[in-house]
């Protein structure tokens, strides 16, 4: 079957995405640096009507158009947004690639009748991209190069082993050729590609390299020219209908089981691992009930991740009956398959399992761990975070003796550097046996931190007649004392 | 009468009772016996917080997961789910309010079930007839010896009740019963 390919250039997509989301009257550029210098990238009509045009310094513009309204472009969300329309493409044809930063191709083979033809078919996708208000010019053709060839310097279709009978009144540059090879071919007078079809290739190829003959056998569809669609980002997602409702918490298990096998094996060919799962239950009066799984690890173990799913399921109210299941992998990570060692210890599956269980009640942010931090301030010689997130270190440094328990400072009345004889702290008379040091700890000055505003702390520890053993400390530049902190 | 070494690593597949000012003490001595992770399980709004320098007296920091509830019912089923499983050797819980004896009974179950042990961290008075023992931990002064503590056993379900003077040898991690006071 011979291939049809469609070709759409979007000649203004920067500007266009811009000015979707935030319509301008008036001359409108986005600039981008090049070389050290602002320059025009993308302009909107009526620039262009001033006799802007792209690659001119931002600087001349403004000079030639005062009223020239402009913004950075942003490159890579172009780019993203390229994406986006190819895959709204996919709804003409299944085989769509991206064209350079502002084109893309489709190879509407066989699927053009769905369409009521192929000149219905350029204009349903003409009328639905001038709805979302972009600029696009479009070519059909047998092979890609004719089809770039229309879309960039012609318009409209190509009829079947009519290429070049459509394109030959295009100049040459409509054959992708280089700027050298295009300059030299109109110094001879070569105008159009009929014009270049006319000469004999044998001098062609000797006056400029192969490149020319090259591209043109490419149009006319001599030479294979392959067109890449895009890849398919894998989809961690099964569902599963029944004929009949089921309600009872074991079925609604099984039928979990057998989705969570297919799921971790899709998992299993991507080398890759569930982070959070979410379990949908369609009831028959169209309700929806979700169990969410928040896992502590990347995991893809059906037998171990079943079980974690038994709590949530239990919770749920199944009314007249659940008719379909969908399991999705919302959340997936990297989990590379890894040698099995004597060297390293085997990871703590048990405790990973345990972590889930109790994160899916309490929230996975809320287990935490203790990891060492490079400082000598007592509140900060530490980092609280997420035990599902981090790996538990052992640099602990050996410091002084430190209290059991911290606490935010409470003030005690007392007087002169020396610890007093007598306080009264959390309505306790206590008296004072014994005095440990003074330990200066000075503030970190290139952290702002509000509770150390009053300076150098000097801390003791204060041993009491009453037994309390507690770690206090002066502040000389504010003299006033403080109970921090409790060696229980 | 009992001797301490009978009693202390305290028994396993029960959950036992501390109060006291010496109880944080108590419980990572306790903790010091235990191989593995130990699960520390208390509410968020609580101001005291555990600082990991000191703990290394007693076990690595590395060892310990903390678990911050909303309310003691978070608390609560967090523990019995810790316990049940057994992944934790022993799971420290602190406690805001009396536990009934539903709630205490549940635990029993769940650290029976699981061969783990638990210890709550109790306000005083607030013990609840499910504990298998309840531990009263106080710090006495004694000279520059900074652990010097008496833990006297004021619950026990099978045995007597009895005082011991103890302080923490933190090089060897272990505890050193300095006299033994009689009733």
């Amino acid at each position: 079957m011979q291939k049809r390919v469609v070709s759409l250039w979007f000649p203004r997509l920067a500007s266009d995405r811009f000015l979707r989301a935030r319509p301008i009257d008036g001359p409108f550029a986005l600039t981008h640096r090049q070389n050290n210098t602002e320059r025009l990238y993308c302009l909107n009509t009526e620039a262009l009507a001033q006799g802007l045009t792209p690659g001119m310094g931002f600087a001349d513009a403004r000079a030639f158009c005062p009223d020239l309204q402009s913004h950075p472009a942003d490159l890579t969300a172009d780019a993203m947004f390229l994406q986006v329309l190819a895959r709204w493409a996919k709804r003409f044809c299944p085989w769509v690639g991206l064209d350079g930063h502002d084109g893309l191709l489709l190879d509407v083979t066989g699927s053009t009748h769905l369409f009521g033809g192929e000149i219905a078919l350029l204009g349903d996708i003409h009328m639905r991209l001038a709805k979302a208000q972009l600029t696009v010019s479009s070519g059909l053709a047998d092979t890609r190069g004719a089809a770039w060839a229309l879309a960039h310097f012609g318009k409209g279709v190509a009829e079947r082993g009519q290429t070049l009978s459509a394109i030959g009144d295009l100049p040459v540059a409509a054959l992708r050729l280089s700027e050298k090879a295009n300059v030299g071919l109109q110094r001879l007078g070569v105008r159009n590609i009929a014009d270049l079809v006319a000469l004999p290739r044998a001098t062609v190829t000797r006056r400029f390299d192969a490149e020319v003959i090259m591209r043109l056998d490419q149009v006319l569809g001599d030479l294979p020219e392959s067109l890449s669609p895009l890849p398919e980002a894998p989809r961690y997602q099964v569902r599963m209908s029944l004929p009949e409702p089921i309600g009872l918490a074991a079925d609604v298990m099984a039928g979990t089981e057998r989705l969570l096998t297919a799921l971790c094996q899709r998992l299993k060919e991507n080398e890759t691992g569930a982070r959070v799962l979410q379990l949908t239950l369609r009831r028959v009066d169209q309700g929806q009930q979700q169990v969410e799984l928040r896992l502590a690890r990347p995991m893809r173990d059906a037998a171990r991740i079943l079980p974690l799913f038994e709590r949530g399921v239990d919770e749920i109210d199944s009314g007249f009956g659940i008719d379909q299941l969908r399991l999705v992998a919302t959340q997936v990570e990297d989990l590379p398959i890894q040698q099995m060692t004597h060297s390293r210890a085997a990871p703590d599956d048990q405790l990973d399992d345990l972590i889930t269980r109790i994160g899916n009640r309490i929230g996975l942010e809320n287990i935490q761990r203790f990891l060492p931090a490079d400082s000598h301030i007592p509140e900060r010689s530490y980092v609280i975070s997420p035990a599902a997130w981090s790996t538990p270190s052992n640099t602990w440094m050996p410091v002084r003796q430190r209290p059991l328990k911290l606490f935010p400072p409470e003030v005690v009345a007392g007087q002169g550097p020396r610890p007093p004889r007598r306080l009264r702290w959390r309505r306790m008379s206590l008296t004072t046996a014994l005095a440990t040091g003074p330990e200066r700890i000075a503030p970190e000055w290139w952290m702002t931190d509000e509770s150390w505003h009053s300076g150098i702390r000097d801390y003791w520890r204060v041993y009491t007649q009453q037994g309390r053993r507690l770690w206090m400390f002066y502040t000389p530049q504010n003299p006033a004392w403080f109970v921090q902190g409790e060696f229980a | 009468m009992d001797r301490f070494t009978d009693i202390f690593p305290l028994r396993r597949g029960r959950v036992h009772e501390a109060c006291g000012a010496s109880a944080y003490s108590f419980a990572f001595a306790l903790a010091a016996q235990h191989k593995g992770a130990i699960l520390w399980i208390k509410e968020k709004w609580q101001a005291d917080q555990l600082n990991p320098s000191g703990l290394a007296d007693f076990i690595s920091p590395s060892e310990i997961l903390v678990a911050q509830g909303k309310d003691q019912p978070e608390v609560l089923a967090s523990a019995e789910e810790a316990l049940r499983s057994g992944a934790v050797s022993l799971t420290l819980l602190e406690l805001s309010k009396p536990l009934s004896l539903i709630a205490g009974r549940r635990l029993q179950l769940a650290a029976e079930a699981g061969q783990s042990t638990g210890l709550c961290l109790i306000q005083d008075g607030m013990g609840s007839n499910a504990a298998e023992t309840r531990w009263q931990c106080e710090p006495l002064f004694g000279g520059a010896d900074s652990t010097l503590q008496r833990w006297s056993i004021i619950k026990n379900k099978t045995g007597t009740l009895t005082n011991w003077d103890v302080r923490w040898d933190a090089k060897t991690r272990r505890v050193i019963v300095v006299s033994k006071t009689g009733e």
